[in-house]
């Protein structure tokens, strides 16, 4: 044995990511009616992925520039994407960027961004390489913000109430109570729309309940973005909660994916705004980003950056892929709506009104882990543990097979 | 030591009924961050308005009217993915399976006895700096051995903030002799005798960055041999393959020599120079295992480590190099593109040279000649790299380094004298 060798020969098989595991699991079933609910990723009424019309569009143009060449961005990323991209967030009539104190970080996907973000956050924020600060997360949440923000050094890391799974529903009270009591200063990382993975929302007058405690408690808001325009169909409607808090004169952070409203999960196409107090800040946390990420991806990868930042910085192009994402968005609401009345119509037990309450790409069924399993074994319909189904995953030829099973798992399985 | 800053009350009253009130900022405390050592040359070059000046700062190839270079097979490449109409669903976390292969495949030589067993696991990385990233993540958390990476002296300028991000130490064996712009062959061998067992060094497999200066065979097998006895860890990086001597065989060697000697290395590579795919960010990360069963357990622990930072990797770039690496005439145009831009260099250098000569330069410029890859350690001190900035509008790094592709036979002359002018 050479030198080196066993050197790993500790490290342990790590567990699967779960949702990958799942599609796995799916593509080696061999039944004929199988469905994947599992990851989220869209999918036309034929099951196929969809690359969005307006992107073929973009990508054609780019090939066909021999302009263009593949030399490295910088560090921050390509700057029409990073403006073009905070400003799909924040409004074209946004304040904060006229008073030049929005920034932008271009990063791997939404992962990426957050993970910026939580990187400086413990270097620089409540103190200096503070690892102490707790972060609060939804519970439940994406399952990935835990790993993100305990990986950039982060030790105390806690839910707060969102889910209420008797009335399937918001917890509202059990939120605000967490973040009358959360320390001061302490990290929340709020999803903006589309909650992954019980789809639901606090209401406008609800948000406002959140940012009046946040504000007068001196909590850290952190915007995870991943779904704006594919929630409601509406790019600004989904960016509310956002603009709220910002026009509130939050010093905050957004970190925004274009995996799902482009379409573009593989070209990893994401964005940092970092909204300041003013230009100087700015100026001051870029600088500090980009040792961050130097050290991390060097600089991000152009290819979706390209397409997203041509599109949106094209009036025609952006008009385009506003259609197409209501085009996405519009088929999971009929998917919901459909669920939602084949269930009453079969008579299933409880009620499903949260299905169509619900928003975004996911739903929190409410089944229980036996019945999820009792879908997966039995009915080869494939959903998380937690009862989580992409709406996505349903069409008009499965729902009803979908519905039958669902049927089948409530009243068969305690 | 922190400073709050306290800004002064601003109200602003607008047509939406809330006020904007603040007198607290979070980041008071956030000191304003260096610009990048290279990185931040280029932002300088942009800056200056002299027609003549020269950007020799960071390493990425221009042609011969100092352009960027798009390679043929990328564009042929790229044709061929646009007509097969492709979705955009998430790659694995480990990156596309076919490109992981290739990039192994290419660094060890496709009938390499590593590769027939399975007994390593390569990953899709962020380019060469995700992947040593990944890679000194990993040994943060694995390995056993002490926490200390030795790198040569000098290194490129992002190997130490990366590892000691990821919660490495660094230390340092002599490498370059100021006194010869060569190789401390001895020097280095002394140093690395002296490396506690089971320590972590980092070797460059090609095409030294920032110095140019490579091992000869005889003196890598002796390294080999001295590195084994002292049982350390070998992490090679691995950014020029190919661009180096423009035999893309003859770069790896020093790569494949250690495995061959029983070592069990970790690699990282990076397609951004020898395909010119900087910006799509094409790397690979390599651990070569005892067997194909801890191969396993090891690629479970590093996807386990890349989720949190970017859940998986870019497609495009990848896709690109796997199709360049595996159509046949793909390959063999690529092979000859390197070895056209390896030759360029070269040519560049000879004539340099030549430039530095007829200018009445009276110092030795062999290692000019004799260094290889993209860059040329000058031997220039810093004052004098500052006058060639000042004087000259040529930009370079502090430590003397040019990017040798920059220089185009149009403004060889230009650079010789400006070299010329600091150094008599």
């Amino acid at each position: 044995a050479g030198p080196g060798s066993g050197a790993f020969t500790m490290s342990p098989q790590a567990p699967p990511v779960a949702v990958f595991k799942l599609t796995a699991d799916f593509r080696e079933d061999s039944h004929p009616q199988k469905v994947n609910l599992g990851v989220g990723a869209y999918r036309t009424d034929d099951c196929q992925p969809w690359v969005l019309p307006v992107v073929k569009k973009v990508e054609k143009l780019i090939v066909e520039d021999s302009s263009l060449n593949h030399e490295y961005l910088p560090i921050l990323g390509l700057p029409e994407f990073r403006s073009a991209a905070s400003k799909v967030a924040l409004g074209d009539d946004s304040t904060a960027i006229k008073e030049n104190r929005v920034g932008g970080v271009q990063a791997l996907g939404g992962t990426g961004a957050l993970r910026v973000g939580a990187d400086f956050l413990r270097r620089w924020y409540n103190g200096t390489n503070n690892t102490a600060t707790p972060v609060y997360v939804s519970a439940p949440t994406w399952e990935n913000h835990n790993g993100v923000f305990a990986d950039a050094g982060f030790k105390d890391i806690r839910p707060y109430h969102y889910w209420d799974a008797a009335k399937r529903g918001l917890d509202l009270d059990g939120l605000l109570d967490d973040l009358e009591k959360a320390p001061e200063r302490s990290i929340f990382v709020l999803h903006a729309c589309a909650h992954n993975p019980t789809g639901t929302d606090p209401t406008q007058e609800e948000w406002k309940k959140i940012a009046e405690i946040m504000k007068r408690r001196n909590l850290f808001v952190f915007f995870d973005s991943a779904y704006q325009g594919f929630a409601s169909g509406s790019l600004d409607k989904d960016a509310w909660a956002i603009r709220f808090f910002v026009s509130e004169g939050f010093e905050l952070f957004v970190a925004q994916s274009f995996s799902k409203n482009f379409g573009l999960y593989n070209e990893r196409v994401g964005n940092l705004t970092v909204v300041a107090q003013d230009n100087e800040n700015l100026t001051r946390i870029l600088s500090q980003m980009e040792k961050i990420v130097r050290t991390t991806w060097s600089n991000p990868p152009s290819q979706g950056a390209r397409i997203v930042s041509k599109t949106l910085n094209c009036p025609e192009l952006f008009s385009e892929w506003k259609g197409n994402v209501k085009t996405m968005a519009d088929r999971v609401l009929l998917m919901r709506d459909q669920l939602k009345t084949k269930l009453q119509d079969l008579g299933t037990p409880g009620t499903w009104d949260h299905i169509t309450q619900q928003i975004g790409m996911f739903s929190f069924t409410g089944l229980n882990p036996k019945q999820v399993e009792y879908m997966i074994k039995e009915k080869h319909v494939y959903l998380m543990a937690s009862g989580r189904i992409n709406m996505c995953g349903l069409t008009t030829k499965n729902i009803d097979y979908v519905a039958q099973s669902i049927h089948e798992a409530v009243t068969k399985v305690q | 030591v922190a400073c709050h800053k306290f800004s002064v009350v601003l109200i602003q009253v607008h047509s939406v009924t809330h006020n904007y009130v603040h007198d607290f900022s979070w980041w008071g405390g956030v000191q304003m961050g260096p610009p990048d050592p290279i990185l931040g040359v280029t932002e300088a070059f942009k800056k200056d308005t002299n027609p003549k000046k020269m950007n020799l700062g960071v390493g990425a190839y221009r042609d011969d009217q100092g352009k960027p270079f798009v390679l043929s097979c990328v564009r042929k490449a790229e044709a061929l993915i646009a007509a097969k109409q492709l979705d955009k669903e998430y790659l694995p976390i480990g990156g596309l399976g076919e490109f992981s292969k290739a990039c192994a495949q290419l660094a060890l030589g496709s009938d390499n006895e590593v590769l027939k067993t399975g007994r390593s696991i390569t990953v899709q990385t962020i380019s060469g700096t995700g992947s040593l990233r990944i890679g000194a993540n990993f040994l943060s958390r694995f390995h056993g051995g002490p926490r200390d990476v030795y790198l040569p002296k000098p290194s490129w300028g992002n190997h130490t903030p990366i590892f000691r991000d990821a919660g490495m130490q660094l230390k340092a064996y002599r490498y370059y002799d100021p006194s010869t712009c060569g190789f401390d062959f001895k020097g280095a061998l002394e140093d690395i005798s002296k490396i506690p067992e089971q320590s972590v060094i980092l070797l460059h497999a090609c095409a030294h960055n920032p110095t140019g200066v490579d091992p000869k065979p005889e003196q890598w097998k002796e390294i080999a041999e001295l590195v084994k006895n002292r049982n350390l860890l070998v992490f090679f990086d691995m950014a020029y393959q190919g661009f180096a001597s423009g035999d893309i065989d003859r770069d790896a060697w020093a790569v494949r020599h250690f495995i061959e000697q029983g070592h069990n290395i970790v690699l990282s590579q990076s397609f951004a120079k020898n395909m010119g795919l900087y910006g799509e960010r094409v790397g690979g990360f390599t651990v070569v295992c005892k067997d194909a069963d801890e191969a396993k357990r090891v690629e479970s622990q590093l996807k386990i480590l890349i989720r949190p930072i970017y859940s998986n990797p870019p497609m495009n770039g990848a896709r690109i190099a796997t199709t360049i690496l595996n159509t046949p005439e793909l390959r063999a145009l690529w092979l000859e593109e390197v070895h056209g831009m390896a030759n360029r260099i070269i040519k560049m250098r000879e004539q340099l040279v030549d430039g530095l000569k007829k200018e009445g330069s009276t110092h030795n410029w062999q290692h000019v000649i004799d260094q290889i890859g993209m860059f040329c350690f000058t031997g220039l001190k810093p004052e004098q790299v500052e006058r060639l900035t000042k004087e000259f509008s040529v930009y370079m790094t502090k430590d003397g380094r040019i990017s040798m592709a920059g220089v185009s036979s149009g403004n060889v002359a230009y650079l010789a004298h400006g070299i010329h002018a600091v150094t008599k």
